[in-house]
């Protein structure tokens, strides 16, 4: 039983292709009367073939089967479900999993040994204290059983078990009549190279497909939950509100622009960090340092883009947080004086490191578009008796200029979608305020807010994250193709 | 321009006036070559701020996580008598279990109190105050211990405990009595008695193999906590990455590298895998809770699920690294392959990908280390928030029982209010960064070694 019945019939197919493999290899040897020159593919090549017929659509039909029965199953017994219970305040899929719950707890129930399988199928909530029963092989169920869910699961439970039924029966078929045909038409003339070939090339075409259905559903996954956001909740409230205030007894004001405003802010400070501190060691890289100084000092500045952001969130919260206070809070006992600041987590605080972390991103990806400014262009100014500084200020920097757009751009991508430093770093308040060192909250932290803990995909305020989710989506990727396109028709420019 | 700027200029003005030697520099000149300093000076500044800050945080890291790695135990001869734990004398296991943790604290007590009289030491706390140096655990730990090996029962035993969290965070230099002035959880006397068991060697700070080994605890217990449970779901996260991402992976660059056609759909594939990369990775997390969690009705906090939403993470990366070292393999392979009779597929399969691997294994590593790292979008599907207390004992509980993974648990003890866990959380990032490094450094490895240039 532990393998349960898919196990087994997966199990039997792969022993199926085993010996499909091994009969199809032996059978078009012997049509070639042992000499394997005379076949049109390498005898392997047959083997595959038959593998293949064997095993793929055995297979496939399986993995579809298991995804679709139980969705057929479920419409077919939540059509025979009382509309009273529905009506309750049941939401369909609440009702859904409760009668899942329960039909898998017979299940356990039946193999633990605490029921005949015939009593699981009769037992009636009137009689017996099903959830007590359960409860004893460890199945634990919120509320009582109602008689309508017990009956529902065990509809479920028989409707199941008959579904798994003709699976076996029609895999197995699938299986053999593969195999069977496959070991047949393997003669000397049948092209298997060609057909495994095509069938190989046609697997990598689905891997390569793999990227496009991703991006699909990210868009897809967030654009129907966030419809279903507009439907509760205002569209105007969302763009064009002023208030962030959550409320989980409804009525809240979610309106993503102080959230946006934070976002942005932070990503501005860190920008401002990362920036001057990025160009000005691409430059000194690419165009002072010699070649042990690089060699030494890029990978270095590098290991900095490596760090995960967890431990920049930590040293956020933990190390640059409490010294910006002892520099501008604790009044008196502070290094200023000032009371300017009252904890830990604010915007100066999460930008400062978000700086940190961007450094590399500019420096590196600057460095790269300054060295591919042509050194005649050097030649020319320097040629002409500036000096190295005047040669970089006015001819490579201008050359590289969009280039170097695009990567502020890129990093500004990264710094909009970051999240661990501003979870831990920024705060949790949803305010428009220019003071830097106030706690300020960004889109993502609202993100993990809404969508950790208990969540009710029902409400507003858990769907808001898909709405806070695609927006953040449409914002990076717009930078990132604005950023790919500038660096991309600068590069041209010089080929 | 150039004319306009030029007017200004000394030497623009009729020749034979420009007076001074070419030995003396002028002021021009001078002011010329100091913005070259200048400028020069300001790169020099750049890069080394970005050295001082890697500085900064390879020395905070190191410096408040080694604490993590070092415990305060306190060693105690319990007398395990026979009339408190087995009031029936019959040595039943069933009878034994009805001991609960409470009936094992006065052993505790005991032994404190026979450990003062024995060496002399001189206290005004009650017995009680003694056994609340150690870490509330001490009990069970006492009972599971008598639980598995009843025959002990009567007799004496050294044990070693772990000492509370406070205890342990005055050993090293974090509490101090000022810090606790408001402080319910211990006393100043408390720390006096510290000091005098200190004296006589009873306390002692070592290595804590249970950080590396051991599973979380709750809020109250700090000192029991540990990152191993977590390193086991970060584990069986990166098998589900590996087996997906790299064959995934590596077909798609085949494909896209070898035989994709030239055409606006293969553009697409390209725009959407470099797109993907740049995609903000707590988007993959919400990705991962809307199609695995509420529509496939995939488990909760599953490692499997972690494993799903980084194997897209990781793809992108994968794939650009697999294609640029296809593209290393110079054309003169595959002619010569289909010259000899190949087909195009089998030059590939046979000849091309062959070279290519050790740059396709290099890739993949670097990939499996940024997952390794990610946090965000396993905030989404629930690695956090809970503890992760049971080591999985078999691969599908592995894959599919609620787990953390290494940086969600570094982030659960950055969250909780006890400073005793932030110690933890700096630990975890040592221990984080080490597999990180190890990895890198196997990756530089494996391109020194095995790069070809053709």
């Amino acid at each position: 039983m532990a393998l349960g019945v898919t196990g087994y019939v997966i199990l039997a197919v792969l022993a199926l292709t085993v010996v499909a493999f091994i009969a199809a290899k032996a059978r078009a040897k012997s049509a070639a009367g042992g000499d394997v020159r005379l076949l049109h593919s390498l005898p392997n090549y047959y083997g595959y073939n038959a593998a293949m017929f064997t095993a793929v659509p055995a297979l496939g039909v399986l993995v579809i089967w298991l995804m679709a029965q139980p969705m057929l199953i479920e419409n077919a017994i939540f059509d025979r479900l009382p509309d009273h219970l529905i009506e309750d305040g049941f939401s369909r899929n609440l009702m859904m999993s409760d009668v899942r719950r329960v039909a898998e707890g017979l299940d356990v129930a039946v193999s633990a040994g605490a029921m005949t399988e015939e009593r699981a199928d009769r037992i009636r909530t009137e009689f017996s204290d099903v959830r007590s029963i359960l409860g004893s092989v460890g199945v634990a169920l919120g509320s009582d059983v109602r008689p309508e869910v017990l009956s529902a699961a065990q509809q479920y439970r028989k409707s199941s078990a008959i579904g798994m039924g003709w699976m076996t029966g029609v895999v197995l078929i699938l299986a053999a009549l593969g195999a069977f045909v496959s070991v047949f038409v393997s003669g000397a003339d049948f092209r298997a190279r060609n057909v495994v070939e095509r069938f190989v090339l046609s697997m990598l075409i689905v891997a390569a497909s793999l990227a496009i259905l991703t991006t699909v559903g990210i868009v897809l996954s967030m654009l129907f939950e966030s419809l279903n956001f507009f439907r509760m909740h205002p569209w105007t409230d969302f763009f064009f509100g002023g208030q962030w205030a959550p409320n989980f007894r409804g009525n809240s004001d979610l309106s993503i622009l102080p959230l946006l405003w934070g976002t942005l802010y932070i990503s501005i400070v860190a920008l401002m960090v990362a920036i001057p501190i990025g160009l000005f060691a691409a430059i000194y890289l690419s165009e002072y340092a010699g070649p042990k100084v690089r060699a030494f000092a890029k990978p270095l500045l590098e290991i900095l883009a490596g760090i995960p952001t967890i431990v920049y969130g930590l040293f956020a919260l933990l190390t640059v947080g409490p010294f910006l206070v002892s520099i501008f809070g604790r009044g008196e006992a502070g290094l200023l004086g000032v009371d300017w600041m009252s904890g830990a987590t604010a915007v100066l605080t999460a930008g400062l490191v978000m700086g940190i972390m961007l450094i590399p991103f500019v420096s590196s990806l600057s460095d790269d578009i300054i060295n591919a400014v042509p050194q005649a262009m050097r030649d020319g100014s320097l040629g002409l008796g500036s000096t190295k500084s005047e040669t970089i200020r006015q001819v490579v920097l201008p050359a590289a200029l969009p280039g170097i757009v695009g990567a502020v751009l890129l990093a500004a991508s990264r710094a909009i979608g970051e999240t661990m430093i501003v979870v831990l770093g920024a705060g949790a308040i949803a305010k428009f305020s220019l003071n830097p060192l106030e706690a300020m909250t960004t889109i993502t932290t609202r993100i993990v807010s809404q969508l950790t803990g208990d969540t009710d995909f029902a409400s507003p305020e858990t769907l808001v994250a898909f709405a806070l989710g695609l927006t953040l989506f449409v914002l990076t990727l717009g930078l990132n193709v604005l950023a790919l396109y500038i660096v991309r028709r600068y590069r041209e420019q010089y080929e | 321009m150039t004319d306009a700027t030029n007017a200004d200029l000394p030497y623009s003005e009729p020749a034979g006036v420009k007076k001074g030697s070419l030995m003396t520099q002028d002021a021009r000149t001078r002011k010329r070559n100091a913005a070259e300093k200048r400028f020069k000076a300001y790169g020099v500044i750049a890069i080394s701020i970005g050295m001082l800050m890697l500085l900064v945080l390879v020395y905070n890291i190191i410096s408040r996580g080694t604490g993590a790695f070092q415990q305060t135990f306190v060693t105690l001869d319990v007398e395990l008598s026979a009339e408190r734990l087995d009031k029936v004398g019959n040595r039943d296991i069933n009878d034994l279990r009805k001991v609960s943790t409470f009936g094992y604290a006065p052993l505790l007590r005991e032994a404190f109190e026979a450990k003062v009289a024995e060496h002399g030491i001189e206290t005004d706390l009650s017995s009680k105050d003694m056994a609340g140096i150690l870490s509330p655990s001490a009990p069970a730990l006492l009972r599971n211990y008598v639980l598995s090996t009843p025959s002990v029962i009567g007799e004496t035993i050294k044990f070693e405990f772990l000492a509370s969290g406070r205890v342990d965070g005055y050993l090293k230099d974090r509490v101090t009595r000022d810090s606790i002035a408001e402080d319910k959880n211990i006393s100043p006397a408390q720390l006096d008695f510290v000091d005098q068991l200190l004296e006589v060697g009873f306390v002692e700070k070592r290595f804590n193999m249970n950080f590396i080994t051991g599973a979380d605890s709750s809020d109250a217990r700090p000192e029991a906590a540990g990152m191993g449970v977590s390193m086991l779901g970060s584990l069986f996260m990166m098998l589900v990455v590996l087996a997906l991402a790299l064959p995934i992976g590596v077909a798609a660059s085949i494909y896209l590298e070898e035989f994709a056609p030239k055409n606006w759909i293969t553009d697409i594939i390209e725009v959407n895998i470099s797109n993907l990369a740049a995609v903000p990775s707590i988007v993959f997390g919400i990705l991962g809770l809307a199609v695995f969690i509420n529509y496939m009705h995939l488990p909760n906090s599953a490692p499997l699920v972690g494993g799903l939403v980084l194997t897209l993470m990781t793809l992108p990366t994968i794939i650009i690294s697999t294609r640029a070292s296809l593209k290393a393999v110079p054309p003169s392979i595959r002619d010569a392959a289909l010259g000899v009779g190949a087909s195009k597929m089998q030059s590939v399969f046979h000849h091309v990908l062959p070279l290519a691997a050790p740059g396709i294994l290099t890739g993949t590593i670097i990939g499996l280390a940024q997952a390794l790292g990610e946090t965000a979008p396993l905030l989404l599907i629930g690695m956090v928030g809970f503890i992760a207390s049971n080591p999985p004992d078999s691969i599908a509980s592995g894959l599919l029982d609620p787990n953390s993974a290494m940086p969600a648990q570094i982030y659960e003890w950055a969250k909780r209010s006890d400073p005793a866990f932030y110690e933890r959380a700096w630990g975890g990032i040592i221990i984080l960064l080490g597999f990180l490094i190890t990895m890198n450094t196997i990756a530089v490895i494996l391109r020194r070694r095995f790069e070809r240039r053709w």
